[in-house]
């Protein structure tokens, strides 16, 4: 591994030839070409993204060129490549295609219509999704990781207690009580600050440690974990109002948990590495070393994660509309889509067959996009090449 | 000349859960300005733990600094809080550490990394950073920098990589080099090279360098003073010449023995028995005495003082001390 630099080692007369160099990119697109399933995936990707981008344009606003809610009960359940008839229409409801591309469902609306508004929910749902669960993720990992053999002291866990119990007794209408605990909170932690409790045989026992922030973090993401992270959503969803975002963030923060485990695995190895002393030698402070020079290191597996987990987040918003928990209607998504189109299964197999194919290919593609981008961030395989 | 770094009776433990390993037991060592001065001692002696000490790098827990001083410029770095520390690492004291392969972050190009060794502690424009970016380069021997200025570590040689390890310790002008052990992940040749590379930067500069090797060779290349170190103490220290012609330390004499020469060829070469002792369980008394040849009943009772040779020459071994005036050639 270590001369694989070819061109490097043998420094070449000034002037003299030099084989070309490739930069990071180029060699990435190298990579990329020589695995087709990649390819194939990023190329539905792509597609997917450009269908979706246009789907917002196409069915959005007041007078859509394509109308996703446009009801025309004479037409309803008819199979997909269809001509509509036109005797029953008025002209505004004659689709923009001039047939009906996958069929119509129940109510006669154009489900290639629904599902160009669906495609938009699926791929925010899950780029959202994703971006929270990550950005959580690293940073609970990163600091688990980095900072895990600190010791949480007594006087936080005993600050955190008094404001969580004051803040429960405020919103339960227990003023007085509340804001006491409250103020009792807040004076532990003015006092902390002074450096002479420190030594003091009374209140020495405020900065034992009693757990390290290792232990904190591991164990609540393993409690989460223990979770059925679906029905969690399932609940918090019911109680809160339909909204798409809602669902964006419930996805995100109940799925955190891998990306988490993964940054502190890579942050437990990083923190080792010489270039990391180096860099302290060097006087560069905490923050700077995790953000510049540890999660750069360590994003390879969280990104390859991401991407399979976009794959899931869609899946998740599939499945929660399916069951009516999702997107409120009329706004069309593929699992509503799916979900309508159930009960129709047997007289119109489109209405289920279209929105699965569709979240089916995505995601595969998904998948395989997420494995390429493995192979292209490994740096073993990369100077191979 | 000016002291610029004294280290004086600096005591380093690392506690485990039941013992503590005294990683450095009481080390005085001095660093004058413009000087080269070299720490020698086997592996896991202390050497590396005394200059991350400097740095005020020890991981803490479970290392612990449990005495002495570091003056660097007449001030004690062990009173100084961390982020006065982070403003002297790297601006005032840099280090150049022994794996130029790993020392490097893999996800940046070599331009990145020495513009950030600046950047952490001076505000420059980026043109004047690019070019003194592509002057240290030059500096410290790098061909055609402004192609290499874009390459990413792994796309260098081991050599290149310590060349840009020094240029990115030199970026703030230090007034003292640590080089902990530079070129022992290096061939010979390449070591040569960098050696002379330190040599001529610190003419050029002006700058301290405290060089941490077990490499004999090495030393008697560059060094202006030695301190030899075992187990956690310096066991001789003194000028060069004095030390390795006229060494006065069974332990450095040992070393020096230990060198292959080219005129004993053929011969079998000498080690010195056993193996360095655990910094949990030290002997008492002289911590060299189960591998020394001299060793007499004092030394496993009685730990040794400094005896005093003249011109700075200073050994941990009364026992070679009292037989100076008959000693008709104490190298084997």
């Amino acid at each position: 591994m270590k001369n694989h630099g070819t061109n490097h080692i043998h420094v070449p007369p000034e002037n003299g030839p030099v084989a070309p160099r490739r930069s990071r990119w180029e060699q990435s697109w190298r990579l990329m070409k020589k695995n087709r399933l990649a390819l194939l995936g990023l190329v539905i990707f792509v597609l997917f993204f450009v269908l979706a981008l246009t789907g917002v344009w196409l069915t959005s606003g007041t007078k859509p060129s394509i109308d996703p809610s446009l009801v025309r009960l004479p037409e309803k359940l008819r199979p997909p490549l269809s001509t509509p008839t036109l005797e029953v229409l008025r002209p505004e409801q004659i689709p923009a295609l001039g047939i009906y591309l996958l069929g119509t469902d129940e109510l006669g609306r154009d489900v290639f219509a629904r599902m160009l508004q669906g495609a938009w929910v699926s791929l925010t749902v899950g780029f959202v999704a994703v971006g929270i669960s990550v950005l959580v993720g690293i940073l609970m990992g990163g600091l688990s990781g980095y900072y895990g053999e600190r010791m949480v002291r007594v006087n936080l866990v005993l600050v955190f207690f008094f404001f969580l119990v004051g803040t429960g007794f405020l919103t339960s209408g227990n003023l007085v009580l509340g804001a006491a605990l409250c103020f009792i909170a807040l004076a532990l932690a003015a006092l902390s600050r002074r450096k002479t409790l420190h030594r003091h045989p009374y209140f020495r026992f405020l900065f034992a440690g009693t757990f390290s922030v290792d232990t904190l973090i591991m164990r609540f993401v393993d409690i989460m974990l223990c979770f059925p992270s679906f029905f969690l959503i399932l609940t918090v969803v019911a109680l809160l109002p339909p909204s798409i975002y809602n669902i964006m963030i419930v996805i995100g923060l109940t799925s955190w948990e891998g990306t988490a485990r993964f940054v502190r695995a890579e942050f437990l190895s990083l923190r080792e590495q010489d270039f990391v002393t180096a860099a302290r030698a060097l006087g560069v402070n905490d923050m700077r070393i995790i953000f510049r020079h540890m999660i750069p290191n360590a994003i390879a597996p969280v990104l390859v994660s991401a991407t399979i987990g976009i794959a899931g987040a869609i899946l998740t918003e599939a499945g929660l509309s399916f069951l009516g928990f999702g997107v409120p209607p009329p706004h069309a998504t593929w699992g509503n889509i799916l979900s309508d189109g159930k009960r129709f299964i047997f007289d119109a197999p489109w209405l289920t067959f279209v929105p699965g194919f569709a979240i089916l290919i995505v995601v595969l593609s998904f998948n395989l996009f997420g494995e390429g981008l493995r192979d292209i961030l490994n740096p073993k395989l990369r100077e191979r090449y | 000349m000016d002291i610029l770094l004294s280290v004086q009776d600096l005591k380093v433990y690392f506690r485990g859960d039941e013992t503590v390993a005294r990683a450095l037991d009481g080390v005085s060592y001095d660093v004058r300005k413009g000087e080269t001065v070299c720490l020698v001692g086997e592996s896991g002696c202390g050497k590396t733990v005394s200059a991350l000490a400097i740095l005020a790098l020890i991981p803490r827990p479970p290392g612990e600094i449990a005495g002495g001083k570091i003056l660097f410029h007449g001030k004690n770095l062990l009173d100084l809080g961390e982020e006065e520390m982070q403003k002297i690492r790297g601006s005032q004291i840099a280090m150049v550490f022994q794996e130029p392969m790993t020392s490097l972050n893999p996800v940046f190009t070599v331009g990145d990394q020495i513009k950030e060794a600046i950047l952490v502690h001076e505000s420059i424009g980026q043109a004047e950073l690019h070019e003194r970016c592509l002057q240290l380069l030059r500096d410290v021997g790098i061909p055609s920098p402004e192609e290499r200025i874009k390459d990413y570590p792994h796309q260098l040689s081991g050599g290149q990589r310590q060349r840009v390890m020094i240029a990115m310790a030199l970026g703030c002008n230090p007034d003292l080099v640590i080089a902990d052990e530079p070129t022992t992940a290096l061939d010979v040749t390449i070591q040569k090279q960098i050696l002379n590379l330190f040599a001529k930067l610190q003419r050029k500069r002006g700058m301290s360098l405290l060089y941490i090797t077990h490499d004999l060779n090495v030393v008697s290349n560059i060094a202006d003073r030695i301190y030899v170190m075992y187990a956690g103490v310096i066991v001789e220290q003194g000028q060069r010449s004095a030390i390795l012609k006229d060494s006065r330390h069974p332990y450095t004499q040992g070393l020096l023995a230990s060198l292959p020469h080219r005129s004993k060829r053929g011969g079998t070469l000498h080690s010195i028995p056993g193996t360095v002792p655990d910094p949990a369980f030290k002997p008492r008394g002289c911590p060299f005495h189960p591998r020394c040849g001299y060793a007499i009943e004092t030394c496993r009772v009685e730990f040794p003082g400094l005896c005093d040779y003249g011109d700075g020459h200073l050994s941990r071994c009364p026992v070679l001390y009292g037989r100076r005036d008959n000693h008709e050639n104490t190298k084997e």
